[in-house]
């Protein structure tokens, strides 16, 4: 348990060491969100039907960006095999950069959630809806983007290949996501989709750091 | 004590070693050398068990160290020849890090490679001597019976290799093994050395 606070706090301290990665993400989330009114028009009606499908697309394809330095950057300077050593299971490893992840990610892209749902005409009353799917399905695509990136470690083209990995299997997420949000925005409650979504968050919690741990290999 | 039986190393379809057995009593040390490519670190990463040897297995005190992988990781030290270090954290941090894993005062640990005075600095700015030096304070942080070195002295100049030997002597002191990749001499008396 020690050694796992002290990889989260490692992984937090240097995200805020290189906040620009941080910054990328979410400014990559926000012009995203912003090209589709030049695309479809600024027809208020237009956009806050295609709001949800849009939010979700951008946030994912954001949350992708830093996953391919996930575990790259540590096993090029030698860390990883200090971690691969350092006593905690490598289910934990990934675990911990999963939270690590979202925490540094996820959360921030929630923060920056508010001005992209405004852009796409999003009504106020689904905004709530829209940040705790977009929270759940952050979270779902952070343990899912720790096996793809765990997989996809020292392969070469490694960051072409862990989207085609891991966004098929967030499409569930996008669903139910995006009918949460509907759902709201029609007046309706939110939560049978937002239960379907914690669901995936919660078979995929202990699965993923296990999978991805299989995957972690120093060799 | 430390264990090699037979144990053998390929590399695609090339044998790099095979038949390798020692054994390396408590407070002893081990040298290995031999030309680039002649399986050192790939030697050091099998004991460190990164690396299942294609034949043969490593044995700590009578039981394979395959039988129990975080307990062998918990009784040793392994330097690579990267420092595993971030550029963006301060060289105390840096420490900090691995003081969190293991335990060790890292204030102590920094003054064993003379780096005291730079603990505030971010390692970027650090030479690679330097870099290297706060690698080798990971020794000096807590207690560890086995230390697996891999060319620790890489631009270290003599007054820190110097440095290195009294570390490495209350090492083996306290009963603890190194075994050691090197090319130039390293301080570390009636050591057994191993031409791979």
């Amino acid at each position: 348990m020690r050694a796992f606070a002290a990889l989260l706090a490692r992984e937090i301290r240097l995200a805020l060491r290189h906040p620009a990665d941080t910054l990328a993400a979410v400014l990559f989330f926000v012009l995203v969100a912003s090209l589709f009114p030049f695309g479809v028009g600024p027809a208020p009606e237009t956009l806050a039907r295609l709001a949800p499908g849009a939010l979700f697309a951008a946030a994912l394809l954001a949350a992708l960006l830093p996953l391919d330095r996930l575990f790259g950057a540590d096993a090029e300077d030698g860390t990883l095999d200090q971690l691969l050593l350092s006593g905690l299971p490598r289910a934990g490893i990934a675990a911990a950069k999963a939270l690590g992840h979202w925490i540094t990610t996820g959360l921030p892209l929630l923060a920056a959630t508010p001005v992209a749902a405004a852009m796409l005409n999003l009504p106020v009353e689904a905004w709530g809806a829209a940040l705790a799917a977009l929270a759940l399905a952050t979270a779902l695509l952070s343990l899912l983007g720790t096996v793809g990136a765990a997989l996809t470690l020292g392969a070469r083209r490694g960051g072409v290949l862990l989207p085609l990995l891991v966004l098929p299997l967030a499409i569930p997420a996008v669903i139910f996501g995006a009918a949460a949000i509907e759902a709201a925005a029609a007046g309706l409650s939110p939560a049978p989709f937002l239960l379907l979504l914690g669901a995936g968050v919660s078979l995929a919690l202990p699965l993923a750091p296990l999978a991805a741990g299989a995957a972690l290999t120093s060799e | 004590m430390l264990e090699a039986r037979d144990l053998a190393c390929l590399r695609g379809e090339r044998v790099v070693f095979a038949g390798l057995s020692f054994t390396i009593p408590a407070g002893a040390a081990l040298l290995l050398t031999g030309a680039n490519g002649a399986g050192k670190s790939t030697l050091l990463r099998m004991l460190a068990g990164l690396l299942r040897p294609a034949e043969g297995a490593v044995v700590w005190s009578g039981t394979d160290i395959a039988a129990d992988p975080p307990a062998h990781a918990a009784r040793l030290r392994y330097l690579s020849h990267q420092d595993a270090l971030k550029p963006a954290l301060t060289v105390a941090e840096n420490l900090a890090f691995f003081a969190g894993l293991w335990g060790g005062a890292v204030g102590s640990a920094l003054e064993a490679v003379a780096l005291g005075g730079l603990a505030e600095l971010p390692a970027r700015v650090l030479s690679s001597g330097q870099k290297r030096r706060l690698a080798l304070a990971r020794l000096a942080l807590a207690p560890a019976p086995l230390w697996l070195l891999d060319e620790p002295t890489t631009g270290l100049d003599a007054a820190s290799v110097e440095r290195l030997g009294p570390l490495l002597e209350a090492h083996r002191a306290a009963g603890g093994i190194v075994v050691a990749a090197t090319h130039i001499p390293l301080p570390l008396p009636d050591a057994r050395e191993l031409r791979l």
